[in-house]
């Protein structure tokens, strides 16, 4: 284990080396972070301070990104809505990819009829288009927050189980297995302590993959009104928001949550990408 | 033969299980079916409670589910409330425009997406090799409606060269009788030329929007398909054959390179489905996505219900015809059972 | 040394002009890891009618030199001296038109795994047929009808009934046929063959060299016969050319590299094969590995580091192919 760790951190510093964008992709996912965890605190102005003789302000030296309609500071919502955003994606991406790879990795151990109903109800999952699928989710559960992350997660919890599921099929009848069966060791512990670190490699791939996606999927839910609720700063709301200025020329209310959400999904790709090219560059495309 | 049919059955229970879900979602939606149904939420107490002795909301479970199974055979889907009319009608009426947009979407985007991933892998390194790989990395990280919205700005407020995003036609001009729902072929199908304009002109924005989410990962998959189909073995063999270029990259590399991406035009169509309710939104295209979200935020449930049904239906549909044109193009698919 | 089945021809066709020189061949091939030097002044020739062998160890570059003629060489590979004349003509300066003519229909090469070198979702007959209508033109017919005839010279059983069939439907052995038949449709003059028994089973390897040994007797094909197995070498070819890491180290006649082989590298080869050694305590492995082709420090000869006859001289300059006896050239400072 050891000489694998020093192979792959010699890969991964070859990676960052090689193409100057991979360290772009961690400077970006740095300063994300950072601005989630301090950015209410450097916030220059409360993002929910309303002021309408400002409103609809173009950027200035006093407002960066400008005002919105009720003459908010665009700068400090986008700021203070990364945390939101980042939250969002990342407790959707962990909790799907917790919940998934336990079911898949049960299913694909076990087998049989069990197997079989929940490969079924998977199936059934993945009919919707997963979009749609998300937005009956914060239908039935209602529009809040949490309820948005539980939507995403649910939406992806099917790569992860299947993933799961095949990662541990392959590998249920191979010699080791067998040979801690003879020894002893009862289902849960091959499961958890054989099996499936083994299989976390493609696991750990699929979920910095899944990240930009569960941020697209988030702000998508926003910009139609499901979930996140105003006034709260969060990229999705405020683009909806802006969306009804846009064809009256005032941009910048739209300009720069979006852009925030691009550079956050761009980010997080790159990320995935570096991520999947030193855990296992067979999958590159 | 035989394969056809025994994917057909497969689907059998995965449709019976998108119809128990769609069933379950309204038993768990918040508030009272029996007004939800009843389609006019100022009836009385009596009528209200005669809409849900009709609808079996007092009986079991079970008894419902058989219910709503009866009322699906007859094509009943329940009524709207807040337009009154059935959800059926309601749907077939906006499928068209939903249906003309994500088509001519689609199309753009195969048509685009397709020859720059096999121009990409035939000259790599050069400038479109590194466009290719730009669309595919930015495109998947562009939300749909932003990429709309950045598209309105450009095109319609800076440059004045696309029409006002209010939907499929400019109210000035007639509305064409309905043959097939598409406005492109209604208008051409009544002589109207200028209307035929008109609508192509407002069809360009959205569709150009939802093609481009497509582009990225069509793009992305054909590059690396014909990348992978050119490297192999039989493509060796051709050269050494002396065949034509012609031959060994049209007939014989192509056709290979294209079996990933037939898999991937499937899944595409999919996330297009779903992509559809948010680019209605920003064009305020009168498609089937737009009612939904609109039911839902109305709380009017039995559209959403009916919308879920058709999206799950179609993207099934699709899944099918995807699975089949793969297994006609390639004989091997028979032998890996 | 075992009694060998050798069933080369006694007397080479001496007199009849080259069909294929390579002469002071080099190809270099650019990876991320360095440059790497795969083939050093390669040179032999192949005569009208007979079958040389080409050993060596994997890596010794013997696909490289069978690609470099086809002109089938990565992309990342680039021909850095040395020419190839093929009757004559240069090979290497012909154009990308008259390449394409002149391979398939003068030339051909087949290749290990046979399936995989086939297009998985064409037919096979349709493939030969294709090779067919690229170098010599007929009406649909007439192409068919030389689709079945390729497939009977190659003994396909059921040819009508073969050629509809795809890759994934044929065995091993009957790709292989295909291949061969898709090779000898045009009637070239040279055929390559790289490793064409390497991944079928015994019997059918069998099958397949003497079907490729008859056709090239026939048709009196200059063949080049690509093998790191020393005994199939011995049973087919006529004459065989050592290769060890790029270098040509040795060619003979195979009765007379089986029965006296001068250069050390070869003499190894011989001990270190099963069935070429008498019993198997006298088996000896080759120590020391293939040098690392990316070395910019090579020796002049790449196996004196492994060699126990190496001497100052062998340091001293470049090494060329010198003839030792009649037919037989060794490139060795201290040939044994």
């Amino acid at each position: 284990m050891n000489s694998m760790m020093r192979e792959r951190l010699r890969v991964a510093h070859y990676l960052i080396a090689e193409n100057p964008i991979n360290l772009v992709a961690f400077g970006l996912f740095a300063f994300l972070l950072l601005a989630a965890i301090i950015g209410p605190v450097v916030a220059p102005h409360s993002p929910l301070a309303t002021d309408t003789s400002i409103a609809l302000q173009p950027p200035s030296v006093a407002h960066w990104f400008g005002t919105d309609q009720l003459g908010r500071d665009v700068f400090s919502r986008v700021l203070v809505a990364t945390r939101l955003d980042l939250f969002i994606a990342f407790s959707a991406v962990i909790l799907s990819c917790i919940v998934g790879s336990t079911i898949g990795a049960v299913i694909g151990y076990f087998g049989g009829w069990l197997d079989a109903t929940v490969s079924r109800c998977v199936d059934v999952l993945m009919a919707f288009p997963l979009f749609v699928l998300a937005m009956a989710v914060v239908a039935a559960l209602g529009n809040t927050v949490m309820n948005v992350v539980y939507a995403t997660a649910v939406i992806n919890l099917p790569f992860y189980i299947r993933l799961a599921r095949a990662e541990i099929n392959v590998r249920r009848s191979l010699g080791y297995v067998e040979a801690a069966r003879v020894g002893g060791s009862g289902d849960f512990r091959i499961l958890s302590v054989i099996l499936l670190p083994n299989a976390l490699s493609p696991i750990v791939v699929q979920a910095s993959v899944n990240l930009g996606w569960a941020v697209l999927n988030a702000a998508g839910l926003s910009f139609l009104g499901l979930g996140v609720r105003a006034p709260t700063p969060e990229w999705g709301i405020m683009v909806a928001e802006g969306a009804h200025f846009i064809a009256s020329g005032q941009w910048w209310i739209v300009f720069f949550p979006a852009c925030a959400l691009m550079i956050t999904v761009f980010s997080f790709n790159l990320l995935g990408d570096v991520v999947r090219d030193i855990l296992d560059p067979r999958l590159r495309t | 033969m035989k394969r056809v049919l025994w994917r057909l059955l497969g689907a059998i229970p995965t449709l019976f299980g998108v119809i128990l879900a769609t069933f379950l979602l309204t038993r768990v939606l918040p508030g009272d079916p029996a007004v939800f149904f009843a389609g006019n939420p100022s009836m009385d107490a009596h009528a209200i409670e005669q809409v849900r002795q009709s609808l079996g909301l007092d009986k079991s479970l079970l008894q419902q589910f058989v219910i709503y199974l009866h009322a699906l055979a007859h094509g009943d889907l329940g009524q709207s409330i807040s337009t009154g009319l059935p959800v059926r009608q309601e749907l077939l009426n906006r499928l068209p425009a939903s249906a003309e947009l994500t088509l001519c979407a689609f199309l753009l985007a195969i048509v685009t997406a397709v020859p720059l991933g096999v121009i990409a892998a035939l000259r790599p390194g050069s400038l479109i090799d590194q466009l290719c790989r730009l669309i595919s990395t930015l495109g998947v990280s562009l939300p749909t409606f932003v990429t709309g919205l950045m598209l309105i700005y450009v095109f319609y407020y800076l440059l004045g060269a696309a029409p006002e995003p209010i939907g499929r036609l400019d109210p000035f001009m007639t509305t064409p009788p309905k043959v097939t729902g598409f406005l492109l072929i209604d208008t051409l199908l009544n002589g109207d030329y200028d209307a035929f304009v008109a609508s192509a002109k407002q069809l360009i924005l959205p569709a150009l929007t939802m093609a481009l989410f497509a582009l990225a990962p069509l793009a992305r998959m054909t590059r690396a398909s014909m990348l992978n189909v050119l490297s192999s073995d039989f493509i060796r063999t051709a050269r050494a054959n002396g065949l034509s270029w012609r031959t060994t990259v049209i007939t014989y590399a192509f056709r290979n390179a294209m079996l990933p991406v037939v898999t991937t035009l499937g899944m595409t169509f999919s996330y297009m489905l779903g992509a559809n309710v948010l680019v209605e939104q920003v064009f305020a295209w009168p498609g089937i996505g737009a009612f939904a979200l609109n039911s839902l935020i109305s709380l009017d449930y039995a559209p959403l219900q009916g919308f879920m049904l058709i999206m799950a239906a179609i993207f099934l549909m699709v899944n099918l015809v995807t699975d089949l044109v793969y297994a006609i193009i390639d004989p091997r698919a028979e032998f890996e059972k | 040394m075992k009694h060998l089945e050798i069933s080369g021809q006694a007397e080479p066709v001496a007199s009849a002009p080259p069909l294929l020189s390579i002469n002071e061949l080099s190809v270099r091939f650019r990876t991320r890891s360095g440059i790497v030097n795969a083939l050093d002044r390669v040179t032999f020739e192949v005569r009208p009618g007979e079958i040389v062998g080409v050993v060596g160890e994997s890596g010794s570059g013997k696909s490289v030199t069978a690609f470099a003629v086809m002109g089938i060489l990565d992309a990342a590979a680039s021909i850095t001296g040395g020419s190839i004349h093929f009757e004559g003509r240069d090979v290497l300066g012909m154009n990308r038109r008259e390449r394409d003519m002149w391979r398939g229909s003068e030339a051909s090469i087949i290749f290990q795994n046979p399936r995989v070198a086939l297009n998985p979702i064409r037919k096979v007959g349709q493939q030969i047929a294709d090779v067919l209508a690229r170098h010599s033109p007929a009406s649909p017919s007439a192409i068919r009808q030389s689709v079945l005839d390729a497939l009977r010279q190659v003994r396909l059983p059921d040819p009508e009934k073969r050629q509809s069939a795809y890759p994934t439907e044929l065995s091993g052995g009957q790709c292989q046929r295909v291949g061969i038949a898709m090779a000898l449709a045009c009637s070239p003059r040279l055929l390559i063959a790289d490793e064409p028994t390497t991944g079928l089973d015994v019997t059918t390897q069998a099958v397949i060299m003497e079907l490729i040994r008859d056709l090239a007797r026939s048709r009196q094909l200059g063949t080049v016969f690509i093998t790191h197995d020393l005994a199939l070498a011995a049973q087919y070819c006529d004459r065989v050319v050592v290769m060890h890491a790029g270098h040509v180290v040795e060619t003979a006649a195979v009765s007379e590299l089986f029965s006296a082989a001068r250069h050390p590298y070869t003499a190894k080869l011989l001990r270190s094969v099963p069935s070429l050694v008498d019993r198997l305590e006298e088996l000896q492995a080759i120590e020391g590995s293939l040098p690392d082709l990316r070395r910019v420090d090579l020796p002049f000869c790449r196996f004196a580091e492994r060699c126990e006859r190496r001497i100052s001289l062998c340091d001293s300059a470049p090494l060329s192919l010198a003839p030792i006896g009649p037919n037989h050239c060794v490139a060795c400072r201290n040939p044994l």
